[in-house]
């Protein structure tokens, strides 16, 4: 396997340390190509290195990681796995909506961030507990289905069980295990629950993003 | 209250003040929702992307048809004879689309710094236009005849006249009342000062100290410090399971014991809330107890807790990736299992499922028909 270019973008450079050291233990598996600290700096890395992934601080200087989000031509084959250590609803699904394939909180550990930054090189998404607890608290609802005529605007039933498994702690494979399906099937669910949450035109989304900023 | 005065009395002239009343109602920029502190500092250091208002084909449309009605409303009365002239009616008009314009704009910042110039080409434009004013008020009402009409006449030469000198003394007074208000925000400002630093002493210095007292013991910093993090990440960010008693403050409350008691950080996730009713305070207690078996027993660095009520049933996960059991070789003894989560909650009519094996981890479930229908449905 080749080892993965990464970048990380963050405004606090002890964590960008912490991040780098945890990381370069495993060097055969993802290398740091660029770091940097605000959004003009993370377009400019961005563009010059081609980074397969890049780990996207939420709050940052010059508009926080939705800016970088936006300014990245949408052409470009990096991913983005997003990182917070605030958990505002709000910021949270709003970078999601705007393209980044995941997210995670700031605690998490070495091994699990590696594996989570290969997740989201290999085109999946991750998902934490938290984020999918936010993502059945906004599809969750009284719409009735005959309202709805898009399919982006509600989860399937196995979708729902999925993100409910995730939300109770369980790991991809343990989903897998206990839902009687590969490891594949759960993640073309999660996928599938991304794109809805990217693409959902759902009016209850984005208000139910701006009532409840806070978790 | 007086504008609404303003708008009642200007539904006279053809019923201008209806449709000026919709178009504000439409256009006013509204309050902005206050936000917990550390987000609004982010925004203010351009951390994060404010929520900007856009104007979207919706808005445009919605704009669209007030204007549509307010143009029939004005046909009908002229053509009812109900109207007053036609010479009458531009002036107000384009009075109405003046105010209309400064209104929506009044909340701006650029606008603000405009009307508070007393120098320069945009001074100079503004009291021209307040003075181009003044002069077409009086040659209005000069060239008009005297009659009964001529109250009307000299009603709106008046206020015209009244525009003009509004727009040239407008600064002076918008300085004064935007002083005023800079004095009252500052002294907020310190007010709020005060009460971060009083927080910050009360909290973090004091677990700063307690940190350098046990640097060597790595547990009780680790505890400590998460301790820390979850007291400041509630008081920048909020936390809506804060207020009020419901079963997610419960459960936050909750795990928050055990991470002290026992030093394992445990992470709890909700969806949807429900009342504490003595029915699901018993779940929350039984909870409690599963956290509390987890974090003994275990052996595990966290546990996890998952809890939704969609308004008829609420269910509580406690899962950990530790040693395991086999829950049919517990024995009848142990009160922790049966007794106090078990016993608890099926008394108060809900079920517990308990799923462990030796190496696997556990998971407690327990689900509990809530009795009132709460309106603690997250979307509606």
């Amino acid at each position: 396997m080749s080892t993965l270019r990464v970048a990380i973008v963050d405004d606090h450079a002890m964590f960008r340390t912490g991040v780098r050291t945890e990381l370069e233990s495993s060097a055969d598996r993802v290398e740091i190509v660029a770091e940097a600290e605000d959004v003009d700096s993370a377009v400019a890395a961005i563009a010059e290195q081609q980074p397969d992934v890049v780990l996207l601080d939420v709050h940052m200087p010059g508009g926080g990681g939705l800016e970088v989000l936006r300014r990245v031509p949408s052409s470009a084959k990096t991913t983005f796995l997003a990182l917070s250590v605030s958990d505002a609803a709000e910021d949270v699904i709003g970078i999601i909506r705007a393209g980044a394939r995941g997210y995670v909180t700031k605690n998490i550990s070495g091994p699990e961030l590696l594996d989570a930054l290969e997740r989201v090189a290999g085109g999946d998404a991750v998902f934490s507990p938290r984020l999918a607890g936010f993502v059945l608290d906004a599809f969750a609802g009284t719409i009735e289905i005959a309202q709805v005529d898009e399919d982006l605007d509600r989860l399937t039933e196995r979708e729902r069980e999925v993100m409910r498994l995730i939300a109770r702690g369980y790991a991809y494979k343990e989903v897998a295990k206990e839902l009687f399906i590969s490891i594949k099937t759960v993640e073309t669910h999660v996928s599938s629950v991304l794109r809805k949450l990217q693409l959902s035109s759902r009016h209850e989304l984005t208000r139910w993003a701006n009532d409840r900023r806070l978790i | 209250m007086a504008v609404r005065v303003v708008f009642v009395v200007a539904t006279w002239f053809n019923g201008a003040g209806v449709i000026a009343y919709l178009l504000l109602w439409r256009f006013m920029a509204l309050a902005e929702p206050e936000s917990s502190p550390g987000l609004e500092s982010a925004e203010r250091r351009g951390l994060r992307s404010g929520s900007r208002r856009r104007f979207g084909p919706k808005e445009i449309l919605q704009t669209i048809a007030i204007c549509a009605i307010g143009a029939g409303v004005l046909v009908l009365l002229q053509v009812t004879g109900r109207g007053i002239s036609g010479s009458l009616l531009l002036p107000v008009l384009v009075g109405l689309l003046g105010v209309a314009v400064v209104w929506r704009q009044l909340d701006d910042a650029a606008w603000q710094r405009w009307m508070r110039q007393t120098s320069g080409w945009a001074f100079a434009a503004r009291a021209a236009a307040g003075v181009v004013m003044i002069v077409l008020a009086g040659l209005y009402f000069f060239s008009q005849e005297r009659g009964w009409s001529g109250i009307v006449d000299v009603a709106s030469a008046a206020g015209i006249a009244l525009v003009g000198a509004a727009l040239i003394l407008g600064p002076w007074i918008s300085k004064l009342l935007g002083d005023l208000a800079a004095e009252r925000r500052e002294r907020v400002r310190s007010q709020e000062r005060a009460d971060v630093a009083a927080h910050l002493h009360d909290s973090v210095l004091q677990t700063l100290a307690l940190l350098q007292k046990n640097a060597g013991d790595a547990a009780a910093v680790a505890t400590l410090a998460r301790r820390q993090e979850r007291d400041l990440r509630s008081w920048l960010y909020g936390d809506e399971a804060q207020h009020g008693d419901s079963l997610v403050a419960a459960l936050r409350l909750a795990a928050a014991e055990v991470e002290d008691a026992h030093h394992v950080p445990v992470e709890v996730v909700g969806v949807g809330d429900a009342a504490l009713d003595p029915d699901v305070s018993a779940l929350a207690r039984a909870a409690r107890e599963a956290m509390v078996n987890a974090a003994k027993h275990a052996r595990v660095a966290r546990i996890d807790v998952y809890a939704e009520s969609d308004g008829r049933t609420a269910e509580v996960f406690v899962r950990d990736r530790g040693v395991g059991f086999d829950p049919a070789a517990v024995a009848e003894d142990r009160l922790g299992l049966k007794g106090s989560i078990i016993g608890r909650v099926e008394r108060h009519g809900g079920t517990v499922d308990v799923r462990s094996a030796p190496g696997e981890g556990t998971e407690i479930a327990m689900r509990l028909p809530l009795r009132t229908t709460t309106d603690q449905e997250t979307s509606t």
